[in-house]
């Protein structure tokens, strides 16, 4: 009895330490850009902890900086679209693709996730001549248009797997008492499906906020830039100058937010993501 | 086939509102990806260059043909090859691992979990050039401590030194991507019910065998996904290594490799092959790992 | 010049309209335009660009807009290569590399009938020569840059040695340094370069083979050269101070890692741009003061390690107003300009009578040494290699790459280089 006490003690102390070097491991290398966005100067070629008195100039530059809060606006307002987008239409191709069998529906899917596998750049080109010809060019419209081509596989795809594994009887006993499609959609399957919704959302949104290439070419003004490109036009005093010290701080701002978002909804996404797919 | 057979009236009509369902779907990507898309197939059959007044000459498989005689070709191949596969394997391995450490019921729980998915919320770019300077030989904070630890006498040239740059790289994605998978995995394991452990334990399984025999079957289907999703990124991996070790042929991928005949050397068309090649490339080991993963799988699913 | 600054449609309509009825009272035969202009967006390089711009468009009633463009060269040549690329008139004035005409010169105007040929004559003959394309002026030379070593006084001081001036003589006094400060526990190491995978690389790889005479890699009738003895001597000496003098690390430095390592005192001696010197010197620096700068070493005594930075003007094809971008180009490369530049922000001209200046010369103690450099310097092969640079400098940085990282020796990766050159179309002879 005591040595299965001790045992079971040691467990616990041993899953302690786990869970300390994990929350090491993945914070560290945040806690080092903190401490670095509070440096400035030859400090940051310093890799002792207490190289320099913190100072919050990178905070007062990056914030005071021709745009920066202007390009987090945009950021919001582009990441928010490109999520409501598509969900929107993820959850109506997720129900036909997942709910209803027709001929075809694999090739969909593959050619779907086939849209996934051409590196970024190689389609730049094309979707610039596309953002031009409908006229969208330093427009934020054309972010959120062109985001759906890396963020609408993943969510038709999640949420297809994931309205399968919904039980059919649901929808079957709605049929029967002439409830539409949309009905069942919109009254039955949203609310079951809200986590499902979190988490692509979530991860539609950080892909969004951290674009960088489409956000570069398809913008010009510093009105329209988002925040990755704000981050990229900075610069030090000189040319060849990195102004690291401010991009940290820069850095530290953005991520911020999402980690608090992340807190808020993490509930709902360690039940949501694969519900679906554990079965499927 | 998921419910009542195809004939059925509710099948019917079913179907008949799947096509406007997926109206929007088709539409939108037909928009954005059709033409980008294609405009990159078709450039790759020509000599397309970036410069003014050129019009691109249909070339056939030219493209192709000197991109599979390309050494540098075939090297980049063998980076994004072992990159994916080891990144891959490794942050499915840790995040499984964490994740089931972060399925015990323990105070201050929530805090981990979202601290566990800082890496991930970091713009890549931004973590890359962080990495970096930690990993600095001279200045870096990480061979200070092991420098200071005395794990090694001298600085190690983490990013420059040839033979270890392409680890580097993958050790840097595992801490970016891992958090991808614990969620995933996370997400799976919460959703097994409790019962199934309370009759593991009459059985007198150990947790070792518990996890083996129960939980992995269980959350299997739902980490296929997420690896082949992860798989996708992982071999289009472009970013790290372009600021991680910028164009040093030790450790370029083929995207590094399409970028660079793409845009530096202005090369549309060979670029447009390259990445095409890549695409192709894609999709086949896609396909493989689908297979894979329905065939193993197939015991415990209906035919779907 | 408030009403400049705003951005609302209004008002620039409201300008533009103003500006407009101006010139038509005036008689002049143009309407006022708009021209979107993209210089460096680094601090002092953007404000003295926005005011002169500005001044540009008082002085002729046009109205300017500023376009700020990723601090990294490669990332804003992209950005340039794609808007050119399709043809866009969203800037019209860019400001480019110097290896750069080459690239983009298809896409940029015939600057010649804009410049009469005392303008021409005014600058460094290599900076206009580099900028001509196919007998097409595409840029005018703006600014000039070139590599300097950077030593510490105060240590050569105390093993008294001089300061070297060929390649044998640095290699020799790092490696008495080294040992002496080793000897008493501290960390040090001789010599930092740039050596990363990138164009960086080039230039530094190309001063130590000019330093022995041994061309750049393709000379001006497009021949390539650069397979010779004193090529092979100068890349091979490089690789043998690799961990002798210099960190291995130093083959993924860019020119912020190296200025890292010499500014916290870990090295004798640095190759850098000019850039480095008030940051090295800064209050918070712990050299401060114990630094010197000289002309980079040589190879022989015929040779010349320089190689010239810099960067130009240029206007897009596809500018609407390609008239006025032209007479911005002519107003923003001027004398007058170019001396308030090297004053107010240390811009090194391209005019050549400028380095005869005395309020230039007072605010820039180290123009005297970089004038000799200027006149000597040759430049990268960006006219002769055309729109196929890039791929000769990327060739060209990788084999060096590979000699520095012991993969190869210079002679065989010269061999391949040469090689691989014939097969994008650049010949031996």
């Amino acid at each position: 009895m005591t040595w299965r006490r001790t045992r079971r003690r040691l467990g616990r102390l041993l899953l302690a330490l786990l869970l300390v070097v994990i929350f090491l491991y993945a914070t560290l290398p945040f806690i080092w850009a903190i401490a670095t966005s509070l440096r400035t100067g030859a400090a940051l070629f310093d890799p002792s902890p207490f190289a320099a008195l913190p100072t919050l100039d990178n905070y007062r530059s990056a914030l005071g900086g021709r745009t920066f809060l202007r390009s987090i606006a945009n950021s919001v307002a582009v990441a928010g679209s490109v999520v409501l987008l598509s969900l929107l239409i993820g959850l109506t191709a997720g129900y036909a693709l997942g709910r209803t069998s027709f001929r075809g529906r694999r090739l969909l899917l593959a050619t779907i996730l086939a849209v996934s596998m051409f590196p970024q750049v190689a389609v730049l080109s094309g979707m610039f001549e596309l953002i031009r010809v409908l006229g969208l060019y330093d427009n934020l419209l054309a972010l959120t248009l062109s985001y759906m081509i890396f963020t609408l596989p993943f969510t038709v795809w999640v949420l297809a797997t994931f309205m399968r594994n919904l039980p059919i009887e649901l929808e079957e006993a709605a049929m029967v008492d002439g409830a539409t499609t949309m009905v069942v959609l919109t009254r039955i399957f949203l609310p079951l499906l809200a986590p499902a919704l979190v988490t692509t959302g979530l991860i539609s949104f950080i892909a969004a906020w951290n674009e960088f290439l489409f956000a570069l070419t398809f913008t010009l003004t510093d009105e329209k830039r988002t925040v990755p490109v704000a981050i990229a036009l900075m610069t030090g005093s000189s040319a060849f100058e990195l102004p690291w010290g401010q991009i940290m701080a820069a850095s530290v701002i953005v991520t911020v937010p999402l980690v608090a978002l992340v807190l808020v909804f993490q509930r709902r996404i360690a039940a949501g993501l694969v519900a679906g797919a554990v079965k499927g | 086939m998921t419910g009542p057979g195809a004939g059925s009236p509710l099948a019917r009509a079913k179907r008949r509102a799947a096509l406007p369902f997926l109206l929007p779907l088709i539409v939108t990507l037909l928009l954005v990806a059709g033409w980008p898309l294609l405009r990159t197939v078709w450039l790759s059959l020509t000599d397309a260059r970036l410069e003014a007044g050129l019009a691109p000459h249909f070339v056939g498989i030219a493209n192709y043909t000197y991109l599979l005689s390309d050494p540098e070709w075939w090297s980049a191949v063998r980076n994004t090859v072992v990159f994916a596969v080891t990144s891959v394997a490794l942050e499915t391995v840790l995040g499984v691992l964490i994740a089931l450490a972060l399925n015990e019921k323990m105070r201050g729980r929530g805090i981990l979990r979202a601290a566990m998915l800082i890496p991930w919320a970091i713009p890549t770019v931004v973590a890359a050039q962080m990495w970096n300077w930690m990993l600095h030989d001279q200045y870096g904070v990480v061979n200070q401590a092991l420098l200071a630890l005395g794990v090694v006498q001298d600085p190690v040239a983490f990013t420059a030194d040839p033979d270890l740059a392409l680890w580097t790289v993958i050790a840097v994605d595992v801490w970016k991507a891992t958090p991808f998978m614990v969620l995933l995995s996370l997400a799976a394991l919460q959703l097994l019910p409790d019962e199934i452990y309370e009759a593991a334990e009459i059985d007198g399984l150990g947790p070792v065998g518990r996890f083996f025999r129960i939980t992995l079957p269980l959350i299997r289907p739902a980490l296929m996904v997420a690896v082949t999703f992860r798989s996708l990124d992982a071999l289009r991996v472009f970013d790290l290594m372009y600021i991680l070790t910028g164009n040093s042929a030790a450790a370029a991928s083929m995207s590094v490799y399409a970028r660079q005949h793409l845009v530096d050397f202005q090369d549309v068309g060979y670029g447009s092959a390259a990445a095409t090649a890549l695409f192709l490339m894609i999709a086949a080991l896609t396909s493989l790992l689908v297979i894979a993963g329905r065939i193993q799988a197939a015991p415990e699913e209906d035919d779907r | 010049m408030t009403a400049m600054t705003s951005n609302t449609p209004m008002r620039l309509a409201g300008v533009a309209l103003c500006a407009g009825l101006w010139s038509i009272l005036t008689t002049l035969p143009a309407l006022a335009v708009t021209l979107a202009v993209s210089c460096s967006a680094v601090a002092v390089e953007f404000r003295l660009c926005t005011e002169a711009a500005r001044q540009w468009a008082e002085q002729t009633g046009n109205e300017v807009r500023m376009i700020s463009t990723p601090a990294s060269a490669s990332e804003r040549l992209a950005l340039y290569q794609q808007l050119l690329a399709a043809q866009s008139a969203a800037i019209d004035v860019l400001q480019i590399d110097v290896v750069w005409p080459g690239i983009l010169g298809s896409h940029l105007v015939d600057l010649s009938p804009a410049m009469d040929g005392a303008t021409r004559q005014a600058h460094f003959p290599t900076t206009i020569d580099n900028n001509t394309i196919d007998g097409r002026l595409v840029a005018m030379p703006w600014f000039t840059n070139v590599g300097l070593l950077y030593y510490r006084r105060d240590l050569l001081e105390r093993y008294g040695r001089p300061v070297p001036d060929s390649w044998a003589s640095l290699a020799e006094t790092a490696r008495v340094v080294m040992e002496g400060e080793r000897s008493s526990g501290r960390r040090l190491w001789g010599y930092v370069f740039q050596a990363r995978a990138y164009e960086g690389l080039t230039v530094n790889a190309l001063e130590w083979v000019g330093s022995f005479g041994g061309g750049t890699i393709i000379d001006r009738a497009g021949r390539v050269t650069i397979n010779n003895p004193a090529a092979i001597e100068a890349i091979d000496g490089a690789a043998s101070w690799m961990r002798r003098i210099t960190p291995p690390g130093v083959l993924n430095y860019a020119e912020e890692e190296t200025r890292g390592v010499f500014q916290t005192g870990r090295a004798v001696f640095m190759r850098n741009w000019p850039y480095a010197w008030p940051l090295v010197n800064g209050p918070d620096s712990p050299v401060r003061g114990l630094v010197g700068v000289a002309l980079l070493p040589r190879g022989r005594e015929d040779g010349s390690a320089a190689i010239l930075g810099g960067e130009g003007l240029a206007v897009s094809r596809y500018s609407r107003h390609p008239q006025e971008a032209a007479s911005l180009v002519r107003y923003l490369v001027s004398r007058a300009e170019q001396k308030r530049r090297a004053i107010e922000g240390g811009f090194n001209p391209t005019i050549r009578d400028l380095y005869d200046d005395p309020e230039v010369l007072a605010t820039n103690p180290l123009l005297r040494t970089l004038r000799r450099s200027f006149e000597e310097a040759a430049v990268r092969p960006a006219a002769q290699s055309g729109s196929r640079y890039n791929q000769v400098s990327a060739r060209f940085w990788s084999a060096v790459h590979a000699v520095l990282s012991a993969q190869m020796r210079a002679g065989a990766a010269l061999v391949r280089l040469e090689r691989d050159l014939a097969r994008i179309g650049f010949a031996r002879r």
